[in-house]
């Protein structure tokens, strides 16, 4: 092929949605309409646990069709992993705010003001994931012999940390349309749901099975997505059905589009956490033997809970090396809205607990928190807890010595703590500490995943370049620009030549869900041998001479697992992830005395992510990502009453504002994996593992011991002398 | 959900008389000037009046001027307004400061000095300073004007002296004599809603209010007295804390506002403080 580009990996492109969303012309699922739409409006229950005695509509029902469960001609529930889920309760209800019906009208106005009665006979909730009977995942991990492990250890250190539920306050509330009809070929049968999601897919699979419909009568497209971050995995099939089941009984385009309100109420958080830690470790700061155990709350239903626990479970032991492990985990049933897909996915709460841990080792043993890191980073060639031998491309040691050099950490340490000296009477300065994490974090699908998705990904020809063809959705991070990236470089065309299709069940190939920061690594992967491939095809030709002495060309590849490439599910041993990113964090804190407000006043980190396809984005990911994990660690708070969240509000459930979060120094390092495109691994999850135990670690440098987040001043006050 | 609009009714006055009348004729009707505290209740689906008398477009409230020695605060004055007046920076610098921490630069052009004061939230930002400043609220009706001490305008958890005719007009302070000091702990560095609020007038005669303590509110009188009369801080600090009546809610917990409030109090009470 004749035209030589330059290249477009490494570089800072325009963003291929970036003008649309700049100028206002993109559309998101409320900037819509239909003819003939109607309005949904979704009535939930107001108890946590209990049974629907009776249900009655008041005042004037002209104009309103309602739907229930009679309504639904397939499986009543939302299909994901367990079918526990009914996408409206028929009589069993498991936590406040489950959908019972739907309301549909022309007019919103008319559905804001209508009023359902339900009568219920309720029953005891349980709202403690520790003794709560039901668990809807275990999973155990055993590398060596712990009892051997702890023989060998001259100290053994406890300890038992909790972290709270996390909001994902994407900035666009869940929301879709469904349209009667599939469209596709000019369709009358069947349905098409358009929405505001993360894994078109997903939504597909869960109406075909609620509706008893085909593959090819469901329909569904993603719209511009105004954020995610896990909230949009699983919850669009539950939406989605409720709107298609009311498009259906109506004959009529639905749309349900939620208010941030019960967006907060309703939909799936972080799972809240408590783990315990004990380890064994020689004089010298070596490990031999940890010792983890960890509940995950559930909520009401399964959802994503057992593999939430997966990736929680396999991280557990944090990026160090260790003979003997030992990790119990479970994941159990609480009568609160289920919790679900949150960035980091189980991993955040895990290495929080891990790597507080470690500064209660360093301190158990006398040594700095660098050194005692320095000593048991997992090195290539170290085995992590399910057994995987660790490549070249992992850095955990050249992470932490990067943010350490880069903040001139250990000086900084003690200039820090004889800065602050014993507390006097009315003195006002504030205390101060800086501390640090080392986290990792694994690319795409746990396991055998990927090789149970089996991903496709197309490519077809253009006159000018070529049109991505996937599944994966731009929900603000940058997936078709980077997508196209890769393309260009590997078919040798200039950027501005490669289209990116519309996420559109009927036009798309499967190419998996846009989650576990695999769309880079993974489709991007199968994308750029798609363009290799038609490169060859191509030849000398350019694209317009092919089309016009060929004809159409599209390529379409499926993922393939690389080799020696091994996972055992049974046993949990193996290689969990093609790849893990590593990550070092460290943070300065200030603690005003009189009110144990934090400030977060430095912020470092350093993230090796194979390579940069957009150095921008991934700036983008690491510093969004860090100031999400900093609200994590000190500000968001989900208050729970009664099973019901009291704070749903933006009023009240505190996220940081720019004033909250500090300046920000992102270093970014590049170790290729070999399977990556270009080297590329994951970076939309890494940047929020990190956070939470730095900032703790500083906190309790400046002289508060807290095992808990978020560190509110409240918590914070109660360990101050 | 949010409430239903179409069921409310708007009246929209051209003059203050014109609001008076409406108030008397067509009441009860709910006063609103920016509305920051209305779309709130409206958003949550919470909103309870269907009746609004809409009073934005009244100029005359929003005058801020000094008036037979007291400064004189129109009602309508905006937040950004108070920030904005040199007079109320060299008169009542806590009032300035306390209107800088009151949600963004969106709220401070819309939320106005009258509606913070007439929502009644015993977390609103200026109340302590109103408290500790001895202002006078100037209520008018169709029939005359009276003048109410700010410290007895309330009477409860959200309830006020002001009868259902009335508006509140302005806010008449006289020279404040002493070092004021205001400071707000929020649930964050901005844009928060206060988990105790407290301005100080410190000096010969000191003045104590404080926010998001009590029902209402506070005004700490005795302590006050005790100051007056040479106590130390540390037992100013007790009498304090027996002074206010917190409670735990979402924002915070009784036992924090009980410590906080003793040590904004050391804090603000020190010689330039920062």
């Amino acid at each position: 092929m004749a035209s030589r580009a330059a290249k477009a990996v490494g570089r800072n492109v325009l963003r291929k949605e970036g003008h649309a969303k700049v100028t206002g012309a993109a559309r998101y699922i409320d900037d819509l309409t239909f003819p003939g739409l109607l309005h949904a409006r979704t009535i939930r229950s107001t108890i946590p646990a209990g049974q629907i005695a009776k249900v009655r509509f008041k005042g004037d029902r002209a104009g309103f069709t309602l739907v229930d469960h009679h309504d639904i001609p397939g499986r009543n529930i939302v299909a994901l992993i367990d079918d526990d889920q009914p996408c409206l309760a028929e009589r069993a209800i498991r936590h406040v705010a489950e959908p019972i019906l739907l309301l549909v009208h022309e007019d919103r106005e008319k559905l804001r003001a209508a009023e359902v009665q339900i009568d219920y006979r309720p029953s005891t909730p349980n709202y403690d994931p520790e003794t709560s009977a039901i668990a809807f995942k275990s999973i155990a991990i055993d590398k060596g012999n712990v009892d051997e492990g702890f023989a060998a250890a001259d100290v053994i250190v406890d300890g038992e940390y909790r972290t709270g539920l996390q909001e994902q306050l994407y900035i666009e509330t869940n929301g879709v349309i469904a349209v009667p009809g599939h469209g596709v070929a000019g369709g009358d049968d069947g349905i098409t749901v358009y929405g505001s999601m993360q894994c078109p897919y997903y939504v597909h699979r869960a109406l075909m099975i609620l509706l008893g419909l085909p593959a090819e009568q469901v329909r569904v497209i993603q719209t511009e997505t105004g954020g995610g971050f896990g909230g949009k995995e699983e919850y669009p099939s539950m939406i989605a059905g409720h709107a298609a089941l009311a498009a259906l009984k109506t004959g009529r385009p639905v749309k349900l589009v939620y208010d941030r309100v019960e967006d907060m109420l309703a939909t799936t958080k972080r799972h809240p956490s408590i783990i315990r830690h004990r380890t064994g470790v020689t004089r010298d700061g070596r490990l031999t033997a940890m010792d983890i155990d960890a509940v995950l709350d559930g909520g009401a239903y399964a959802t994503l809970s057992a593999v939430v626990l997966s990736r929680g479970m396999i991280h557990a032991a944090g990026p160090y090396r260790c003979d003997h492990v030992r990790i119990r985990g479970r994941a159990t049933m609480t009568n609160t809205p289920p919790n679900g897909a949150f960035r980091g996915f189980g991993a955040p709460q895990t290495q929080f607990a891990a790597d507080v841990h470690m500064d209660r080792i360093a301190e158990r043993l006398g040594l700095d928190p660098v050194r005692v890191r320095e000593i048991n980073a997992l090195r290539p060639g170290d085995t992590t807890a399910t057994g995987q031998r660790l490549g070249a491309d992992s850095s955990a040691l050249r992470v932490l010595r990067e943010a350490v050099k880069r903040t001139d950490f250990k000086k900084r340490r003690r200039a820090l703590a004889s800065s602050n000296g014993p507390a006097e009477a009315g003195r006002h300065t504030p205390a101060r500490g800086i501390g640090l994490s080392l986290f990792f974090h694994g690319s795409g699908f746990t396991g055998a995943g990927e090789v149970k998705l089996a991903s496709k990904a197309s490519l077809a020809l253009t006159g000018r370049g070529a049109r991505i063809h996937v599944a994966s959705t731009e929900i603000g991070q940058g997936t078709r620009t980077m997508l196209a990236q890769i393309v260009a470089d590997a078919l040798g065309v200039p950027y501005e030549h490669i289209d990116v299709n519309a996420a559109d069940t009927g036009e798309v190939p499967d190419s998996g869900p846009t989650v576990a920061s695999r769309t880079c690594m993974i489709v991007g992967r199968i994308l750029q041998r798609c363009a290799e491939e038609m490169r060859g095809r191509l030849g000398s030709l350019t694209p317009r001479q092919y089309l016009r002495k060929f004809g159409p060309l599209t390529i379409t590849k499926q993922y393939e697992r690389p080799a020696g490439m091994v996972w055992d599910d049974t046993l949990y041993k193996g290689d969990a992830y093609g790849s893990y990113g590593w990550g070092c964090d460290v943070v300065e804190v200030e603690v005003d005395r009189d009110t144990f407000e934090v400030k977060a006043t430095a912020f470092t980190t350093v993230h090796e992510i194979g390579k940069a396809i957009h150095p921008t984005l991934a700036l983008g990911q690491i510093e969004g990502g860090s100031a999400q994990g900093l609200g994590y660690a000190l500000l968001e708070d989900v208050v729970m009453r009664d099973g019901r969240m009291t704070n749903a509000t933006l009023t009240n459930y505190i996220i940081p504002t720019s004033l909250d979060t500090p300046p920000m120094k992102v270093v970014l390092l590049e170790n290729p994996y070999p399977h990556g495109p270009s080297g590329a691994k994951g970076v939309g999850e890494m940047p929020i593992d990190g956070p939470a135990p730095a900032v703790i670690n500083a906190l309790r440098h400046a002289g508060f011991d807290l095992r808990e987040i978020p560190a509110t001043p409240e918590k914070i006050m109660a360990v101050a002398s | 959900m949010q409430s239903s609009i179409s069921r409310l009714t708007l009246f929209q006055p051209s003059s203050l008389d014109e609001a008076l009348t409406m108030l008397r004729d067509e009441g009860p009707l709910a006063p609103m000037a920016g509305c920051t505290d209305l779309f709130v209740a409206l958003n949550f689906g919470t909103l309870a009046e269907t009746r609004f008398l809409d009073l934005w477009q009244l100029d005359a409230l929003k005058t801020i001027e000094e008036r037979d020695g007291a400064l004189s605060i129109g009602a309508l004055a905006t937040h950004t307004d108070l920030i904005r007046s040199s007079l109320v920076r060299r008169r009542l610098p806590m009032l300035a400061a306390a209107a800088r921490e009151i949600g963004g630069v969106q709220i401070q052009n819309r939320g106005t000095l009258g509606g913070n004061v007439a929502n009644a939230s015993p977390a609103g930002d200026t109340l302590p300073v109103l408290a500790a400043a001895d202002a006078t609220v100037v209520l008018r009706n169709a029939g005359g004007t009276r003048r109410v001490p700010f410290t007895a305008f309330y009477t409860g958890y959200r309830q006020t002296v002001r009868r259902p005719d009335e508006l509140i007009v302005s806010f008449d302070i006289a020279p404040v004599r002493g070092r004021q000091a205001f400071r707000k702990v929020g649930t964050r560095a901005a844009q928060a809603i206060s988990k105790v609020v407290m301005a100080v007038v410190a000096g010969e005669a000191p003045r104590i209010a404080i926010g998001s303590v009590a029902p209402t509110v506070v005004r700490a009188r005795r302590t006050e007295a005790a100051l007056a009369a040479g106590a130390s801080i540390a037992e100013a600090q007790r009498l304090l804390v027996e002074e206010i009546a917190p409670i735990d809610d979402i924002r915070s917990t009784a036992a924090y506002r009980r410590r906080v409030t003793a040590s904004l109090l050391a804090h603000l009470l020190a010689p330039r403080s920062s």
